[in-house]
């Protein structure tokens, strides 16, 4: 029942925000120029800017336009595709694999390594350990993704011939390669990740080292993993999950960046596409679903917080 | 502040590194000799050496005069997006926070921003407004907006609080004389902090932005030009990608290493009298 009224609450706050992106979404489109006229390109006559305007609904009065959209996005259309004329959805659909399996993999990858590095960093302060992931935390947060893509390609594809260069194979087709294909991906895309979780997983750790029942806890015998899994990771879960949470935003990001560098067939790379070749309803459709996933994830995590920390109540 | 970022070797490091770049970048038309846009074809894709220091593009122009060109075009970028967005988050934050009417809406609209990745948002916006130096700091600014104006609002919430204020509005004291002698100057330190933040991701969109080939003219060079002509040449001349990459990554890792220096510093003891 609780669970229940604080999804409902939630829910409520989410909408608001969700209203928002689909209207700036609509907005960055609408008011920053005639979408006919790029589309027509420059050498387009009058006629025909008209007639395409007329053929895209662009001639409606605005208001009419941003209802139409508004009810088109609630049930689920995000339009067609004025280059290939397919749903954007479909489209959305078709790539969706790829950036699928990256932002998994690089988001597990993060939170198996980030998390112990930034517990270590706390639970060794200021010794060499603590040093060395705050280094690689303040390096990692400061190298652009597509630098740290190319450098690793230098390395590891190039010079080593470890693994491939660039490119994607469907993990249906052959797993081994498919895997063989993601890791550098994955590397790139964690090590930004990985900077901050690490960064604040060491700070909130540091600060419930601090409390009295921590010092208690080791007063009394308490073995230190137990005081770690205990009472230091139960009570620092709050803000790391949080921050995860949050990152999605980087991460996804990232993924746009990363889909380039290593040529993968995602959504980030249909983004970049759609947006070069002027396709705005994909670059809408697209924008529109990674804002709705970043919502749903963080709605998601603030139903979490109930069951990491019994004490949260709404 | 002199003495307090001593005490930090660190972030007294970053901030010597930054403001050698900034001197070198001004400097480049003497430190360079090299014309960054001269294209010499016999030339293409040298590596490093004597005579060209980070080696040659695909047009046969010196990638080292066009790095210290384009550092100069990006620091700039970067300063035009501080200002920016320091203004219009601070006016947007101030006033969230003084009128509970306008905080629902416009936090609303915030969070909103938030949710769109910035990177998305940015390309979009330029790719639609077509690329200029005005549209690629704008929409470099739009996504880093809501972080400023959280930032200002949760100061000013806790200071609405203080006696302080309290007696200043009991006293009749006009409220945008309130906001301007006792809020705003609560909110320096923790801006002046946020600054270099915004600073340091305005340099990384740019480049992104212009990885992504949606940056401004490609004959302007800027970090991102420079790094988006690498590409097709990548494997065949890594020093292209590599150079300004690093050096990129220098300049971002400069900033946020004196960012973190000025907040270790700012935050807990300063924030009470930043306006000393």
């Amino acid at each position: 029942m609780h669970i229940l009224r604080l999804l409902l609450a939630r829910l409520a706050g989410a909408l608001p925000v969700a209203l928002v992106v689909v209207t700036v979404v609509f907005l960055i489109v609408r008011v920053t120029g005639d979408p006919a006229t790029i589309l027509a390109g420059d050498m387009a006559s009058p006629e025909v800017v008209a007639s395409l305007r007329a053929q895209l609904g662009l001639d409606q009065p605005l208001a009419v336009q941003y209802l139409k959209w508004l009810g088109d996005v609630a049930q689920g259309d995000l339009g067609r595709s004025i280059v290939s004329g397919q749903p954007v959805a479909a489209l959305i659909g078709e790539r969706i694999e790829s950036t699928l399996l990256l932002s998994l993999s690089a988001l597990v990858f993060t939170v198996l390594l980030a998390v112990p590095m930034g517990v270590m960093a706390a639970w060794r302060h200021n010794t060499l350990v603590d040093r060395a992931v705050m280094v690689f935390s303040v390096i990692g947060f400061s190298l652009p993704s597509f630098v740290v893509g190319y450098l690793l390609i230098l390395g590891f594809a190039m010079w080593l011939g470890w693994l491939p260069v660039q490119g994607y194979v469907s993990i249906h087709d052959d797993a081994w390669r498919s895997i063989r294909h993601l890791v550098l991906p994955t590397l790139t895309l964690a090590i930004f990740y990985m900077s901050l979780i690490a960064r604040v997983t060491r700070a909130s750790v540091l600060e419930v080292l601090n409390e009295d029942f921590v010092r208690t806890a080791r007063a009394k015998g308490v073995p230190p993993m137990r005081i770690l899994s205990h009472h230091v990771l139960r009570n620092a879960a709050v803000p790391i999950v949080t921050v995860i949470g949050i990152g999605l935003a980087f991460l996804i990001s990232g993924v746009v960046i990363t889909e380039s560098v290593f040529n993968l067939p995602g959504v980030g790379r249909l983004t970049i596409d759609a947006v070069l070749s002027r396709d705005y309803p994909v670059v809408q459709g697209v924008i529109l679903f990674f804002a709705f996933v970043y919502i749903m994830v963080n709605l998601l995590i603030d139903l979490l917080y109930v069951l990491i920390d019994p004490r949260i109540r709404y | 502040m002199k003495t307090l970022l001593r005490q930090n070797r660190l972030a007294f490091l970053g901030g010597c590194v930054l403001l050698l770049l900034v001197a070198a970048s001004l400097a480049a038309p003497w430190i360079v000799h090299a014309d960054p846009s001269f294209m010499q074809p016999r030339m293409r894709l040298k590596p490093p050496g004597a005579d060209f220091l980070f080696g040659t593009d695909a047009l046969g122009r010196d990638v080292y005069a066009r790095v210290a060109y384009g550092s100069r075009m990006s620091l700039a970028i970067g300063a035009l997006v501080v200002l920016v967005t320091i203004c219009l988050g601070t006016l947007t934050g101030l006033a969230a926070g003084a009128s509970r009417m306008l905080d629902g809406i416009l936090m609303r609209i915030m969070d909103g921003v938030m949710a769109i990745p910035g990177i998305l948002l940015a390309v979009a916006l330029v790719s639609l407004v077509g690329a200029s130096l005005a549209s690629v700091v704008v929409a470099i600014s739009v996504p880093e907006i809501p972080r400023v104006a959280r930032l200002v609002r949760s100061v000013v919430l806790s200071v609405r609080e203080e006696p302080y204020v309290e007696a200043a509005v009991g006293l009749g004291v006009p409220r945008y004389k309130v906001v301007w002698r006792h809020i705003l100057p609560n909110c320096i330190a923790p801006l002046i902090v946020q600054a270099s933040y915004v600073f340091a991701a305005a340099i990384l969109l740019e480049a992104v932005l212009g990885f992504l080939g949606v940056g401004f003219s490609p004959e302007v060079p800027t970090f991102g030009n420079i790094l988006a002509e690498a590409r097709p040449v990548f494997q065949r001349a890594p020093w292209t990608t590599v150079a300004p990459g690093l050096l990129l990554a220098a300049t971002v890792l400069a900033v946020n290493v004196f960012g973190d220096g000025l907040r270790d510093s700012l935050d807990p003891k300063f924030a009470g009298r930043s306006h000393d």
